[in-house]
């Protein structure tokens, strides 16, 4: 691979989500030089695995296809995907980087034809069905996957997987002896964009996520809704397959609670809010859903998406925190038990199927981060001391989609700004 | 009403909250209640409950001074720590249950007929009248309670408990009469004065 041209005047944006996608493009149409490194084999992070964003109740193919439109039209970003920083030096307007890029085994003659996954026979869980189902060793990410390339995983190297998948190639795209390397960059200004992930729901000790099939994430409702995850699109009971129509949703599952996150995650209520509607979808008046919450916070404009769900005759409300959950072990029904608000009334509420509204924690914590930074006390990115690494996105704070663009661009803003400046000096 | 009763209403007039805050041990974590109702939820008496905990905080802010210091509620608490373990804001619920109870005590408003508290009160006297408990006085004066026949009674049903203690050298029937008390006893007294000295002083300076 050759070493990506870099100054002084380049920006580094970490961070291949929505968030960092739009820093690197608003700096990239502003006539900057933007490298956009990413972790994963494809850009478009958590949002390219939502079935649908509220308030709308579009697809995100939508608002990813715009993006990857800009991106292919702009020669000013360089894509590394598969890559990592792995140290940060310097200061601000001069920073030297290292990142460090793993093989692919795949490279720029592919097609996506998928014949090396034909050839391919071993499976592992796949990721961006967050383990619910299984890939083959040589896959293309999803549908939405940039680059369009398939990945081999480094497991299949050595193996007669890699022959097969070689011997199938007709395109000479299969290269077994990509090496992982390091790259050096000089950069002016780094963005961070890394994003979230789902806080650890099997800690919630009294809610059983780890002892009770039928207890499910949010972000896993969020795969089984759509057409192209594990269950194409049913919302079926792990348990055992059945259809589950009588769904109740948990808020504040690991946020807000000094034991876990002391955060508000912010988007969870809109969340659930949403996935009533994705039970609506599949089973009109029979589906029923049940919200526990302790307040609902869909903030300005969602207030009339929260309304138009009020106002759904099959999804009900219970204040109350769910304080434990009993899983009835024959038929793997699940009751929750607690004392609503309205009333102190004591409930046990059995339901066939539970979804954890799981809060969000940064991707990389803080400390985590290769330079110096400063992070709040849940370990989201606030700022650098003097210098120019600027937070974008959820890697900044739990945000939804809108605001995550939003204050990606403002990141965008401040990092030209620190690359021009750099230009300036540099001129005189 | 008691004499304190009647002065502490005279001095907060509506504001139960403050009262309890300035006077209930742990009392300043009320406010931090934010109504989730996990503590309730996890009580494993919580059904026998007239008043769970989330519920006496928020009467607590309602100003229902007189609903909540006579409420037996807090006196069920067994001190078993779920709903201090699970509480999202880490309020020590335990605390401020045998906070509310023992202000209640105090004011004279607590409930007369509470087996709890009537334990409470007897064990108190109890070990802290020789510096030890004296089990066997402590046992027989739980036992006859509820009057003498009905004393004898349960004493006749745990007959043979008794018999197998006594034979195992763990019960001595003469503990009866004077039972023996640690070597300091005026040093114990003066501990006890000290430690309430303390503990009026601490209340009224953080205030
Ligand atoms: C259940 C659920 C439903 C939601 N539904 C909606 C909705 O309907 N509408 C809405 O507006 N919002 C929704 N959200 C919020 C939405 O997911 C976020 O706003 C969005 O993902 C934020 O994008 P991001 O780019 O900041 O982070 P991410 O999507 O997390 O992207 C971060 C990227 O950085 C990469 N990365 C991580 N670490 C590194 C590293 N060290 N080096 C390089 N790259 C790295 C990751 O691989 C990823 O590609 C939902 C959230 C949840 C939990």
């Amino acid at each position: 691979m050759a070493t990506p041209i870099a100054t002084s005047q380049t920006i580094l944006v970490v961070g291949g989500g929505i968030s960092g996608m739009t820093a690197a493009l608003e700096a990239a149409e502003c006539g900057k030089q933007v490298i956009l490194v990413e972790k994963s084999p494809t850009l478009g992070g958590r949002t390219a695995l939502m079935y649908r964003y509220f308030p709308k109740l579009c697809h995100p193919i939508c608002g990813l296809e715009i993006n990857l439109r800009r991106l292919k039209g702009n020669r000013n970003v360089r894509v590394l995907t598969l890559a990592e920083v792995s140290k940060i030096s310097g200061t601000r307007g001069n920073y030297a980087v290292t990142l460090n890029v793993a093989p692919r085994y795949i490279n720029e003659n592919c097609t996506a034809c998928g014949e090396c996954a034909k050839a391919v026979t071993k499976e592992i869980p796949n990721p961006y069905n967050y383990g619910l189902n299984q890939m083959k060793v040589a896959y293309l990410p999803h549908k939405m996957a940039y680059p369009l390339r398939y990945v081999l995983d480094p497991s299949a190297i050595g193996t007669a997987d890699a022959d097969a998948a070689r011997a199938a190639c007709k395109y000479d795209a299969i290269d077994l002896n990509m090496q992982r390397e390091a790259v050096e960059l000089t950069v002016g200004a780094v963005i961070w964009a890394t994003g979230w992930k789902p806080y650890d729901a099997a800690k919630i000790q009294p809610y059983g996520y780890d002892r009770y099939p039928n207890v499910i994430t949010s972000l896993e409702f969020e795969r089984m809704a759509d057409l192209h995850g594990p269950t194409g699109g049913k919302l079926l009971r792990p348990s055992d397959g059945k259809e589950a129509k009588n769904i109740a949703f948990i808020q504040c599952a690991g946020s807000r609670d000094e034991n876990h996150l002391r955060h508000c995650s912010r988007i969870c209520c809109m969340a659930s809010l949403k996935q009533t509607q994705y039970v609506r979808e599949a089973y009109g008046a029979d589906g029923k859903s049940t919200i526990y919450y302790i307040d609902i916070r869909a903030i300005d404009r969602f207030e009339d998406f929260y309304l138009k769900v009020q106002n759904d005759p099959t999804v009900s409300f219970v204040k109350s925190k769910v304080a434990r959950i009993a899983q009835d072990g024959n038929s793997g029904d699940l009751t929750l038990h607690g004392v609503d608000t309205e009333g102190y009334h004591r409930y046990a509420n059995v339901h066939d199927l539970v979804v954890l509204a799981i809060g969000m924690e940064p991707a990389v914590k803080g400390v985590d981060i290769p330079a110096e930074i400063i992070a709040d006390s849940s370990g989201f990115l606030e700022s650098a001391p003097g210098g120019s690494i600027f937070g974008a996105g959820c890697a900044s704070g739990p945000l939804d989609v809108n605001r995550s663009v939003q204050h990606a661009t403002a990141a965008a803003l401040r990092a030209i700004q620190v690359v021009n400046k750099s230009a300036s000096t540099e001129a005189s | 009403m008691s004499e304190l009763n009647t002065s502490t209403t005279e001095k907060y007039h509506n504001n139960f909250l403050r009262e309890v805050e300035e006077n209930v041990e742990e009392g300043e974590w009320v406010k931090m209640c934010m109504q989730c109702g996990v503590c309730s939820g996890s009580c494993p008496l919580g059904a026998h409950w007239a008043h769970p905990p989330q519920e006496l905080f928020m009467m607590i802010r309602a100003g229902k001074r007189e609903a909540v210091l006579s409420s037996d509620s807090m006196w069920m608490c067994t001190s078993c720590y779920n709903c201090v373990v699970r509480c999202p804001r880490k309020l020590p619920i335990t605390g401020i249950m045998h906070g509310l109870a023992s202000y209640a005590n105090k004011l004279g408003m607590a409930p007369k007929i509470q087996p709890t508290r009537d334990f409470s009160l007897q064990f108190w006297k109890n070990c802290t009248r020789t510096g030890r408990v004296n089990e066997l006085r402590l046992t027989l004066g739980l036992y006859f309670n509820d009057g003498l026949m009905a004393g004898i009674k349960k004493g006749w049903a745990m007959r043979n408990i008794g018999l197998g203690l006594l034979k195992a050298g763990r019960l001595n029937p003469f503990e009866l009469f004077k039972g023996h008390s640690c070597k300091d006893q005026q040093g114990i007294q003066a501990m006890l004065k000290k430690a309430a000295e303390i503990e009026a002083r601490r209340k009224h300076s953080t205030h």
